[in-house]
């Protein structure tokens, strides 16, 4: 079913073109951006896997998707975003991918820094590696509340990490086997960028931090509004405090 | 002495949750757990109503002898709240368990699509 244009892996280092490798994309109502990140992401690494894990959307986005000859997931309902992405890494176990990336569908995430993304993984240095916006990326924008919210949330995994994070909460990320494995088995519902983070940390996972720069949406709009955030915030201290006083976990069976 | 009418009324308002219980449970429309909850909760209900000073007795029990039936508020507060809890358990797991039911059906689904997209370009070549 998928149709490759004949293009060579010009920017990826050959390591990366002998792995099978998904990008998963949750995808809720991205109907005016999806085909053009799914056909950017192609022409980028023409023999990377795509799943789009459509959330329960009323509009096209499945239908262009699948259009696309990519792999598409449905969901009956909408399921939020850690779920959609759950689903994601449940569709990598069964099919025996050896990395996944997470691409949001709305064009944030440019496919050109995927070898950055992938690269630690690959040379065995993480098991978990998250694109940051702010190691080096001055051009980065947010509103006020969301970047203190980021802040926040970097010195408090820092801690737990024993490790300098800069952005627990960027959705560019990519795991092996192991992450794979353990996202498959066990994902947070909402809002589980750091969350995710503190659980790889807590599974003995390595994490690493890239630099990547992101773009502006191509289309629709952020979930995240100014009372969002807050909620965000609370909801994450939260989760991370309750973490605390759960029995460390054991390190995830490779699958 | 409380008028006797209110003992009526009382008991009358217990017999009636009693009897919407039992019918719920007959209809299989209440699960055995909480059946009992209400079953016990319209019998100590009825109780009540018709032992007008069981709520005194039981207040000094207590202590509680400015004002008994804040015992009974109390009660009453505290049994609502631990439903409540409970409910929210519930909801919680059923969610859970949905969510997964979700996920398995949407890749099931695709499974099987994507199958026979792959028997249809099989079966014709070129």
């Amino acid at each position: 079913m998928m149709t490759e244009p004949e293009h060579s892996d010009l920017a990826l280092p050959p390591e990366i073109t002998r792995m099978r490798r998904l990008a998963i994309m949750p995808a809720y109502n991205e109907e005016g951006s999806i085909g053009a990140v799914i056909d950017e992401i192609r022409a980028f690494d023409p023999n990377i896997e795509i799943v789009v894990v459509d959330d329960g959307s009323a509009d096209r986005t499945s239908k262009i998707a699948r259009s696309r000859g990519v792999h598409v997931v449905t969901l009956p309902f909408n399921l939020g975003i850690g779920a959609a992405m759950q689903t994601g890494f449940r569709f990598a176990r069964a099919n025996d991918f050896d990395l996944a990336v997470q691409i949001d569908a709305d064009g944030q995430h440019d496919p050109s820094e995927l070898p950055a993304v992938l690269a630690p993984l690959l040379a065995g240095e993480a098991d978990f590696v998250v694109g940051s916006r702010f190691t080096g990326d001055p051009a980065f924008r947010s509103s006020f509340t969301r970047r203190l919210g980021i802040h926040l949330f970097a010195v408090v995994v820092s801690a737990i990490a024993h490790q300098r994070l800069t952005d627990t909460t960027s959705g560019f990320r990519a795991v092996n086997r192991r992450g794979i494995a353990l996202f498959a088995a066990d994902y947070p519902h909402d809002y589980p960028e750091v969350e995710t983070t503190v659980m790889v940390i807590k599974h003995r996972l390595r994490v690493k931090e890239v630099p990547v720069r992101m773009r502006e949406r191509a289309a629709g709009r952020s979930s995240i509004t100014a009372l969002r955030s807050v909620y965000y915030i609370f909801k994450v201290l939260l989760a991370l405090f309750v973490d605390l006083f759960r029995p460390s976990d054991a390190p995830a069976e490779d699958a | 002495m409380t008028p006797f009418k209110v003992t009526i009324i009382a008991s009358f308002v217990a017999a009636v949750i009693l009897g919407i219980v039992f019918e719920l449970i007959r209809r299989r429309r209440l699960r055995e757990r909480y059946a009992l909850i209400w079953v016990v909760t319209g019998v100590v209900l009825l109780v009540l109503a018709l032992w007008r000073r069981g709520l005194n007795t039981v207040a000094g029990w207590m202590g509680v002898k400015t004002y008994p039936p804040s015992v009974f508020f109390a009660a009453i507060l505290l049994f609502v709240l631990v439903l409540l809890l409970h409910f929210s358990i519930v909801l919680s797991r059923l969610s859970d368990q949905n969510t997964t039911l979700a996920q398995r059906l949407a890749l099931f689904e695709t499974d099987v699509l994507e199958r026979e997209q792959k028997k249809d370009a099989d079966e014709e070549p070129g």
